[in-house]
């Protein structure tokens, strides 16, 4: 799957501002973007929903862009799951053959294959309307890889369920991702989703793609201020407090996890950076504590700290205490392209 | 609250009012369609279900009545094909002018009927049309065209695009998109605007006087023999049949689609 410089207006609005993106076969990737950063309108091109403005989608290396989305090999699951509320589940998850005149008996078995790999057996008879969230979020899946397409798309699947749902079902996508070795390409707007299930992922931002890669690389290594920002929590030192703290001008940006809270007088180790402040704030996060620290130099720094040891009362008394913080010099990360 | 109470039993009392304002007049018809005398004059002097025989046995009447019938299933046939066609093409297509057409679709229910009617007969009559069962028909036609649209497009509004898409995705052509999951979807909302289109078309007055020519629809017989006496049992009898093949298909309609758009009958 490659996209080459596509492009998506509406009217006046640029969704999507010249995306270039290549899909390895096979390859769990995601999308992950805020709402309006083009990332569902360029699902949408992919599943032949919209045409784009500029550019060219391939598929194999054959050119797809303007092929209608019932001659691609390519399957969604929508959001809403759009299931037909007035057929079976059975008739839900066969329907693709069906309009392709797959034999009756091969159908059945397709079917019931189908719904046994999303532990759906046996509800072929049922509505969809007799089904809770979680179900019907499984016959979609199982409607949209009952044809076996060489990619599915799928369009935050996982955004109408609850949140111990929801970690179930992202498990189990992954395990049936890995199962059937289709290419799967996730559209979703929470970083964590993306960061556990893809293998690689694209982030998106005002119709373009900031960084690609695996989620390690782009949690670890954020290429723009706004990858930084929108890939889990991250502090950013820039200008004067960059050069008072970190020694060098430029943007930095920290991640609040690597980041140790010290008493004024720690030695600092040779490989370590630091700064001292004064904690402003403590938020009580169950396993973690954040502490919201005013550096002496300007600026605020946010530390998360596993309470390992450490009881509600013992942190939430240290709020106003001066203090030293610690970090390894490689986890200060200058981003690329900043002053 | 005293006067929340107070408030209240006026509003029953001016509800009741209203309701029995409307309905005994309706009532009357229905109880002197079997009043032995024959006459409409209270109180009614005993049950008989001659007129109804009679009724039935008489030729212009019978005529006046399949004539109606022909009139609002031929109004219905065009107005269901009209309107589901103008409603899928409104609500599923971007077009120029979009808005405009949706207007003027509707526009024909809100037009006096006597300006509906002459208009049309000035037309057909510059058009060298005969007046007749087909003129009817096409007048009827033009504001029951609505009450489909209306319906249908009500409906459309409320089903997801996904479902037409994810049609789409799966591999089924517009064809069969529309076979398999935009018309079920639809079907019972065009039933309702179909029963609702024949109601109106049934008992529909003034454009008729314009387009009949020499044919007589069930509602024209009644106005014409109205005021000759020897008509009366019969005319109460014509007024039940109108009654009934009004209110039925306007009880169905609203059973299938939940609230009627457009109802004016």
């Amino acid at each position: 799957m490659r996209l080459e410089g596509v492009h998506k207006r509406f009217g006046e609005v640029v969704a999507v501002d010249g995306v270039d993106l290549d899909v390895h076969d096979g390859e769990f990737f995601s999308m992950l973007g805020p709402s309006g950063s083009g990332k569902t309108t360029t699902l949408r091109m992919i599943a032949g929903f919209e045409l784009p403005t500029a550019g060219r989608i391939l598929l194999h290396g054959q050119d797809v862009t303007a092929v209608p989305p019932f001659d691609r090999d390519v399957n969604t699951v929508f959001q809403d799951y759009a299931l037909f509320p007035h057929m079976s589940v059975g008739d839900n998850v066969g329907y693709g053959l069906m309009v392709r005149k797959a034999p009756k008996a091969e159908r059945v078995t397709r079917v019931r294959d189908a719904l046994r790999m999303v532990r759906l057996e046996g509800y072929e008879r049922r509505k969809p309307s007799q089904l809770s969230g979680g179900q019907r979020q499984r016959v979609a899946l199982a409607r949209a890889l009952v044809n076996r397409p060489r990619v599915l798309l799928l369009d935050e699947p996982l955004g109408a369920l609850d949140l111990k749902l929801r970690e179930e079902m992202q498990l189990e996508l992954k395990t049936i991702q890995q199962q059937v070795g289709i290419t799967f390409i996730y559209v979703t707007h929470d970083q964590e989703e993306a960061l556990t299930m893809s293998d690689r992922l694209a982030v998106f931002n005002k119709g373009r793609i900031e960084q690609v890669g695996a989620p390690a690389e782009v949690y670890e290594r954020p290429a723009t201020r706004f990858v930084a920002g929108f890939v889990g929590m991250s502090n950013l030192l820039t200008g004067a407090v960059a050069q008072a703290v970190i020694g060098r001008p430029g943007t930095f940006t920290i991640r609040p996890e690597k980041i140790h809270l010290a008493e004024l007088d720690a030695t600092v180790a040779a490989d370590e950076n630091s700064a001292t402040g004064r904690i402003r704030d403590v938020v009580y996060l169950g396993s973690d504590t954040r502490y919201i620290v005013a550096l002496d130099a300007g600026a605020d720094l946010a530390v998360t700290q596993q309470n390992l040891a450490t009881s509600s009362t013992e942190a939430l008394a240290l709020q106003g205490k001066a203090v030293r913080l610690v970090w390894k010099r490689q986890h200060d990360l200058p981003i690329v392209g900043e002053a | 609250m005293g006067g929340g109470t107070l408030g209240r039993v006026g509003l029953r009392v001016a509800t009741g009012l209203i309701l029995a304002f409307i309905y005994i007049p309706l009532v009357l018809v229905v109880v002197y369609a079997f009043n032995r005398s024959g006459t409409s004059a209270w109180p009614p002097s005993g049950f008989t279900m001659a007129w109804i025989a009679t009724a039935f046995a008489n030729t212009g009447l019978q005529q006046a009545f399949l004539t109606s019938v022909a009139a609002a299933l031929g109004a219905t046939v065009i107005a269901l094909i009209l309107g589901s066609l103008a409603s899928l093409a409104v609500a599923r297509y971007a077009f120029f002018g979009r808005e405009t057409i949706s207007f003027v679709v509707i526009l024909p229910i809100a037009l006096p009927g006597i300006v509906t009617g002459m208009a049309l007969s000035t037309t057909y009559a510059s058009l060298d049309v005969p007046l007749g069962l087909l003129t009817i028909v096409i007048g009827h036609a033009t504001f029951c065209v609505v009450l489909v649209y209306n319906n249908a497009i009500a409906r459309l509004r409320r089903i997801a695009p996904s479902l037409e898409e994810a049609s789409a995705d799966l591999g089924a052509d517009t064809f069969q998109t529309f076979r398999y999951v935009s018309f079920p979807a639809l079907r019972s909302a065009l039933l309702a605007g179909g029963l609702l289109a024949f109601a109106l078309s049934f008992d529909e007055v003034i454009v008729t006087i314009f387009t009949a020519g020499g044919v007589k629809t069930l509602p024209i017989w009644i106005f014409q023999s109205f005021r000759l006496a020897n008509q009366v049992p019969l005319v109460n009898v014509a007024g039940l049949v109108a009654i009934l093949l009004s209110v039925i298909p306007v009880y169905l309609a609203t059973r299938l689609s939940g609230s009627v758009a457009g109802a004016r009958t």
